[in-house]
């Protein structure tokens, strides 16, 4: 297809100083045909004028190599933004069922590589669209959408309604807004109905337009305010629908004469619109129809076979690209249009920044020329870019011209400037020889400023190498660097994911040095997530495959690789890469999915966080049966133990079957212990659980508790008959305490008896008297004690406690049969000071002496003092 | 606000702060009034954390402690709970929520788990049919407490008992969380020291959880040098033996919750002449205590002994300090005292409060009863007569001394005999069977065995001690945690190595003592940070091992 420039003010009319430098003279690659400039002819030779104001050019991206055997006129077709794939469905219209005429589905990349070919064995389809995130939807007559990936696999399917299945779906399409991709369809009944976003699907079923019999000529989507509009349009008139009402509108200063609207078009950020009507007659405005931007009478009646918008953000130039069959025209605000031949069937895919045109033999660029592009190549021009650039190609050749144009720009103080618009405009380049040559001079400029900040020119070296990377015909995504800045390289990367090129992709992330865990890692996981679906790798075999890539890159998570392969039926692979993930919180939940509790069990158990595995056991506890389970907890203590502590504060009965299976009888005596004081009320039940307690202990061989267990019992027993028959309360005593209040009760007797059936150690039975005596201030009987045998305690305890009960006549009586080592200590309780000290002197103690001589008081224990003091003096001098 | 935790070589106001950040960010996702619901046991630790004025600020209007039934009134939109995952917990809030007042206005409800957000606890939930009820149902990761600008605490009082006897390892993998906040904002720390199956345990979560965490590099410079994770099993007799440290005693005798005390009023009663002891305060005098204030820094770690004199020198440098008025001439001289006026009356306040303190320490100290249980614990841990029933315990079961206090003894003799011979511990068991009571220098002479292994770690290193390590319980080991280039530490000459010391099932204050002590020593090259589980003395400790009747 030849571009042929047919403006009457041909740019190579012009004055021009064309530098040999800025002709691009290189060798085009087989899949990169030379359509710029096919001699040494001036670069911009294939610019064309719109107006006064613009320049408009068409280049060739890729030749098309996919050997159509159809005219694009008889396929279904629908080509993804942002360079993305095309789908074509060949013969849809055929009703006949046999195999051979069959539909076929075709994918194709941006550059004609296949993708996929699967024979269509459903319904009807109406209209063919492409999701944002590249998924191929296909609406077919009864209102079902397939939806398929990129590689012809089929994902899911919705429908539009039932409504649809009488009524049959006439139009759809396929539309993209800020919250997704929606899906709108025109029905047999004239009705409307969209879904904003087929991702969360809600159908809203659109007013119907008062009095419409037939089909409306044209109709299109809008997106106002973030809520999506139908604008269609039936015979003269205009119609608005929004989910409340369907309103009449009028193009503000529409020509007259218009009795029907052919075609509408909506810009690609659904800021304008334009209307094509049966008489020629072109009207741009916005789409809000408030305001009109310019009209155009193109003086072609026939209705065209497309209209898209083509122009560039931050541009304020506006243009619609209008294709009949055989003619292509771009208008504008101008008085004059740009106009091609087409040689070929083409097809129109609009763009954030112009038109891509395919053909069955090439594909190329349509766009409004970027200001820094055209400041730098216009002809004759001065601009600070194009002075750089020529300065540059004059050092390349040695001459001093070079230093000429660099004072120049310099002079001017525009050297920054300069540089910024060769970096700028190498961006808007495709072909690498002239990216090249711009960084070039952009590099040289720089070597002359002081403090020009690095990052732009290395950013944009960086994006040209990746852009030329997925410009490759291999990869075939055609991006410019403004659609690629609007996309973002991480939706980019998600592309090439989605066309498993993941080398690709990690080599770029790698090049950009993104951190990991956005970049190489997530692509080596959806790598990993693919390799799990290769159903013909044995489990073994992806598995190492998978861990030797991936190894333990920070951020993969194995399980949702494992949760993929268990999706895939692949238990057991899935179960292969769990041992790789290092999160058990992951682990866990998808063990206990795939129904391998025990499995999750260990691996709880290995991460100690208690709670997982508490989860994983009560999920055993209602798995398996009670034996099964008993018997796993055997293999794991540490399981064990913490299923004992949750019986132990949930389930007694539990914890007792868990000692009987143990045979642990040391742990069952214990438990039946604490149910004779827990659970039992009466005596009789609680005599009976201390004798379980005690036959476990004698079972567990600790002949102390059942003894001591043993006693208790017969303790209780006993506390029972004295409740009987001196009653009072007993029951509950300890045995110390039960002697005591049968002291106090003046029952000595019984007292002395129950020290003795329980052998109660003597020295405690004396303290036990000695206190419960002076208690009950029995002098006579606890002096009587006192002599009824020697002491085990001595006697300081009585001095003691005859003091505490303030009877200091008592508590002398006792001092005297203290023993030595304690008779000061006694003396000074009951308060003979004088006796102490003289006691301490005998015993020449230094202690005791210091200790008498702090309970001397003043003056009436000065003489003592004084004796103490000698005595010491005395001391030290032998 | 809390400057003494910035004191030290770490400043572990940066941990306070990110902990305060994260409630902060939780109260604001509940929007609107609220009132939280409280576990009763997380509003100590709370109380380090955040004051009511905090909380106040992010709209929190009520506070209540958690209980059966039904929810006291209040009109706020928002109701949290913020409890421990322990299941009798849930089942108290399922029991507030189902009883709540349908007819009152409506109020949203949320949990906030601390430390960790419980599987098993939101089943329970589930099951009690409660869960949806609740809108946010969060973790607050409180691990670690700061306490002081050295130490740090989980308080968990039972981390001992579920650890070492019941083998539940909850509150190691609680250590090893707080122990990986740590990092993330101390920088990891490349030398881990172990000794112990505890120590063993946390180690190797510490090295699993990071595995878990790579991706999320962490390029903080380490602030620490080396953990020690020790085993309280490894030395079970220091917290049996009675701390004679100024802040070993007050927590022995008072106990110490919290970082404050409860103390009996009397000797704090304002002091007026003729007041002849009418209107003695009758409520308890609550001090907090830590490094904040000058004078408890200086003496909380001197053995008691040693407290008296600092605290007549500190009387006799104020009062002189007071006198300084009648020399201040000038208007000059007389704006600089009225200046150092307020810091003066500090430091006189505080010095009147430890006088009382003192005094209230030096009454039991000198009693026969202190007197005669030291000389027991001296004898035992000298090796005298550990074999046969003790005299002193024997009175102590028949006098009715607190069960506490005997068993203390029975296991302080046990450990010193490494095991009782089974006729004396079938003796005590019966002679405490028979009578029980109600169940309702740092050691003078002796240097904590704990303490004695990190000092020796950190010179000459635990090679010259594999004999001795041998013989302790649990095994010893050593991990590194590999940094990135840029971040090894290239150390200054002179500049010292700080060491994290872990207490895996509690520490006593007289350890903390003796390890700042050591921290202090000029040719000591190592300074501390202490972390633990849980701040105690023998007798808190019993206490926790004992069987909580039901």
């Amino acid at each position: 297809m030849a571009a042929a420039a047919a403006s009457p003010r041909d740019p190579h009319g012009r004055k021009r100083k064309c530098r040999p430098g800025a002709c691009s003279g290189w060798v085009s690659p087989r899949r990169f045909p030379a359509a710029v400039c096919t001699s040494m002819d001036c670069y911009t030779a294939n610019w064309n004028p719109l107006g006064d104001s613009a320049f408009y050019r068409k280049y060739e991206l890729y030749s098309m190599d996919w050997d159509l055997k159809e005219e694009l006129r008889d396929c279904l077709v629908a080509a993804a933004p942002y360079g993305g794939p095309i789908a074509l469905l060949r013969n849809p219209w055929r009703k006949e069922k046999a195999a051979s005429v069959r539909p076929v589905l075709d994918i194709y990349s941006a550059s004609g590589m296949p993708l996929a070919s699967l024979l269509w064995k459903s319904g009807p389809v109406v209209s063919l669209g492409w999701s944002a995130e590249e998924e191929l939807l296909c609406v077919q007559e009864d209102g079902a959408v397939l939806v398929y990936g990129l590689h012809g696999d089929f994902r899911r399917h919705f429908s539009m309604g039932n409504e649809v299945l009488q009524n049959r779906v006439l139009d759809a399409r396929i539309f993209h807004t800020e919250f997704g991709s929606g899906v709108a369809i025109l029905t047999g009944a004239h009705r409307f109905t969209l879904s904003a976003n087929v991702g969360d699907l809600k159908l809203r079923r659109m007013p119907e337009v008062p009095g419409l019999q037939s089909a409306p000529s044209c109709w299109t989507v809008l997106c106002q305010d973030r809520v999506a509009h139908i604008l269609l349009a039936v015979g003269p008139d205009l119609y608005l629908l929004d989910h409340a009402a369907c309103s009449a509108v009028t193009p503000p200063g529409l020509a007259p004469g218009v009795s029907s609207f052919l075609q509408m078009a909506v810009s690609f950020t659904y800021r304008h619109l334009a209307l094509f009507t049966d008489t020629g007659y072109i009207w741009m405005g916005t789409a809000s129809l408030k305001e009109k931007l310019c009209e155009f009478n193109c003086n072609i009646r026939a209705a065209p076979k497309q209209m898209v918008w083509c122009s560039r953000p931050r541009s304020k130039e506006r243009a619609v690209v209008v294709a009949w069959e055989r003619r292509l025209m771009v208008v504008g605000d101008a008085p004059e249009s740009i106009q091609f031949v087409l040689d070929e069937d083409s097809y129109l895919v609009p763009e954030l920044d112009g038109v891509r045109i395919f053909s069955r033999s090439t594909h190329e660029f349509l766009h409004e020329v970027p200001a820094a592009s055209e400041e730098i190549f216009k002809i004759a021009s001065m601009a600070p870019g194009a002075l750089l650039l020529e300065a540059q190609k004059e050092y390349e050749k040695e001459s001093q011209k070079a230093d000429e144009y660099l004072r120049e720009i310099q002079e001017l103080g525009q050297l920054t400037q300069a540089v910024q618009q060769c970096i700028e405009a190498a961006g808007h380049e495709h072909q690498p020889d002239m990216q090249k040559s711009l960084l070039r001079a952009a590099s040289f400029g720089k070597c002359f400023l002081d403090r020009f900040p690095p990052d732009s020119f290395v950013r944009m070296c960086q994006d040209l190498r990746v852009l030329n990377a997925i410009r490759d015909y291999h990869i075939g995504i055609p991006l410019t660097y403004s659609q690629y800045k609007q996309l973002t390289i991480q939706v980019l990367l998600d592309r090439l994911v989605l066309r498993r090129l993941y080398p690709l992709a990690i080599q770029i992330c790698e090049y950009l040095r993104l951190p990991e865990v956005q970049g190489v890692s997530r692509i080596l996981a959806h790598w990993a997530c693919y390799k799990v679906q290769q159903k013909d790798v044995s489990d073994e075999d992806v598995a190492r495959a998978i861990n030797q890539k991936l190894g333990d890159t920070p951020g993969v998570s194995y399980s949702d690789i494992a949760a993929r392969a268990y999706g895939c039926g692949r238990t057991e692979l899935a179960i292969k890469l769990l041992e790789y993930e290092p999160r058990s919180g992951e682990q866990v939940p998808l063990l206990l999915k795939m129904k391998r509790s025990k499995l999750a069990l260990s691996k709880a158990i290995e991460s100690g966080d208690t709670d997982l595995v508490f989860t994983v056991l009560l999920h055993l506890k209602n798995e398996l049966n009670r034996g099964d389970f008993f018997m796993t907890l055997r293999n794991q203590p540490m399981a064990l133990s913490l299923y004992r502590q949750f019986c132990k504060h949930q389930e007694l009965e539990t914890l007792k079957d868990l000692y009987n299976q143990d045979d642990n009888h040391q742990e069952l005596g214990s438990f039946h212990i604490r149910a004779s004081y827990a659970a039992e009320e009466r005596i009789e039940g609680r005599v009976a659980a201390l004798q379980t307690a005690a036959d476990a202990f004698y079972k567990a061989k600790n002949e102390f508790a059942a003894k001591a267990t043993e006693d208790q019992m017969r303790l209780l027993r006993l506390q029972r008959r004295l409740e009987d028959e001196l009653g009072g309360q007993f029951l509950d005593l300890s045995l110390h305490d039960t002697v005591t209040t049968l002291i106090l009760g003046g029952h000595n007797k019984r007292a002395e008896q129950l020290a003795r059936d329980f052998r109660i150690p003597d020295k405690r039975l004396w303290w036990l008297k000695l206190t419960a005596l002076a208690d009950l201030e029995d002098w006579e009987e606890l002096e009587k004690f006192s002599k009824s045998k020697k002491s085990p305690i001595g006697y300081l305890p009585f001095v003691e406690i005859c003091i505490k009960q303030h009877n200091k006549y008592e508590a002398k009586k006792y001092a005297s049969r203290v023993s030595p080592e304690q008779k000061v200590k006694a003396l000074l309780l009951v308060g003979d000071v004088a006796q102490a000290a003289d006691v301490a002197i005998e015993h020449r103690n230094e202690a005791e002496l210091s200790l008498v001589l702090s309970h001397c008081t003043g003056a009436t224990d000065g003489a003592t003092a004084d004796k103490i003091q000698r005595a010491r003096a005395q001391a030290q001098k032998k | 606000m809390a400057a003494h935790l910035s004191y030290g070589r770490v400043n572990l106001n940066v941990l306070r702060e990110a902990v305060r950040r994260e409630l902060r960010e939780f109260l604001d996702k509940c929007a609107g009034s609220k009132a939280i619901v409280w576990d009763e046991y997380l509003t100590g630790p709370f109380g380090l954390i955040a004051q009511y004025s905090l909380l106040k600020e992010h709209e929190v209007e009520k506070m209540f402690t958690l209980k059966g039934s039904r929810l006291p009134a209040a009109d706020v939109k928002n109701v949290i709970f913020f409890v421990r995952p322990r299941l009798e917990l849930m089942d108290i809030i399922a029991e507030n929520v189902l009883s709540e007042d349908r007819r009152g206005p409506a109020r949203d409800f949320h949990i906030l788990f601390v430390p960790r957000r419980s599987l098993l606890c939101e089943q329970r939930l589930k099951d009690l049919g409660v869960l949806g009820s609740f809108i946010h149902r969060e973790e607050y990761s409180l691990d670690l407490i700061p306490f002081d600008g050295d130490l740090l605490s989980m308080e968990s009082e039972c981390a001992f008992k579920e650890c070492y006897l019941e083998g539940d390892q909850t509150s190691l993998y609680h250590a090893a969380k707080g122990l990986m906040t740590l990092q993330a904002l101390y920088g990891t720390i490349p030398q881990i020291f172990g000794k112990g199956e505890c120590a063993r345990q946390v180690a190797n979560m510490m090295i699993r959880m990071k595995r878990e965490f790579t991706g999320s590099q962490n390029s903080i410079f380490p602030v620490f040098d080396n953990l020690l994770l020790l085993d309280r099993n490894v030395d079970l007799l220091t917290p049996l033996a009675t701390q004679l440290t100024y802040e070993g005693l007050i927590d022995e005798i008072y106990g110490i919750q919290n970082s404050y005390v409860k103390l009996p009023p009397e000797k704090f009663a304002p002091k007026k002449q003729g007041d002849g002891g009418k209107d003695l305060p009758t409520e308890a005098k609550k001090l907090q205590l830590n490094s904040a204030e000058e004078l408890y820094a200086e003496i909380r770690d001197k053995n008691f002994n040693a407290v008296g004199s600092v605290l007549s020198k500190k009387a006799k440098i104020i009062s002189a300090a007071f006198e300084e008025r009648h020399n201040a001439k000038t208007v000059g001289e007389i704006k600089q005292f009225v200046s150092q006026l307020p810091h003066m009356q500090a430091a006189r306040g505080s010095l009147a409060n430890h006088t009382s303190i003192a005094e209230l320490i030096k009454d039991v100290t000198t009693s026969e009863d202190f007197f005669d249980k030291l000389t027991v614990e001296q004898e035992f841990m000298s090796g005298i007569d550990t074999d046969k029933v003790n005299n002193y315990i024997e009175d102590c079961i028949a006098q009715k001394h607190s069960l506490i206090k005997v068993l203390r003894l029975v296991c302080l003799q046990s450990v010193c005999n490494s095991g009782l011979k089974q006729k004396v511990l079938d003796y005590y068991k019966r002679e405490i069977l028979q009578n029980p009571t109600d169940i309702s220098y740092v050691y003078s002479g002796y240097a904590p065995l704990s303490v004695r292994l990190a000092q020796l770690l950190s010179r000459p290193g635990w090679r010259s001690i594999e004999e001795v390590l041998r013989i302790l319980p649990g095994p010893h080991f050593e991990e590194r945690q590999p940094l990135p280039t840029g971040l090894q530490k290239k150390r200054q000459p002179g500049e010292n190595r700080v060491t994290l010391v872990f207490f895996l099932g509690g520490v006593t204050f007289a350890e903390i003592a003796a390890l700042r002590f050591l921290s202090q020593l000029e040719d000591g090259g190592t300074e501390y940070v202490i972390a633990t589980t849980k701040l105690m003395n023998g007798t808190s400790w019993i206490e926790a091992l004992m069987e909580k009747p039901f």
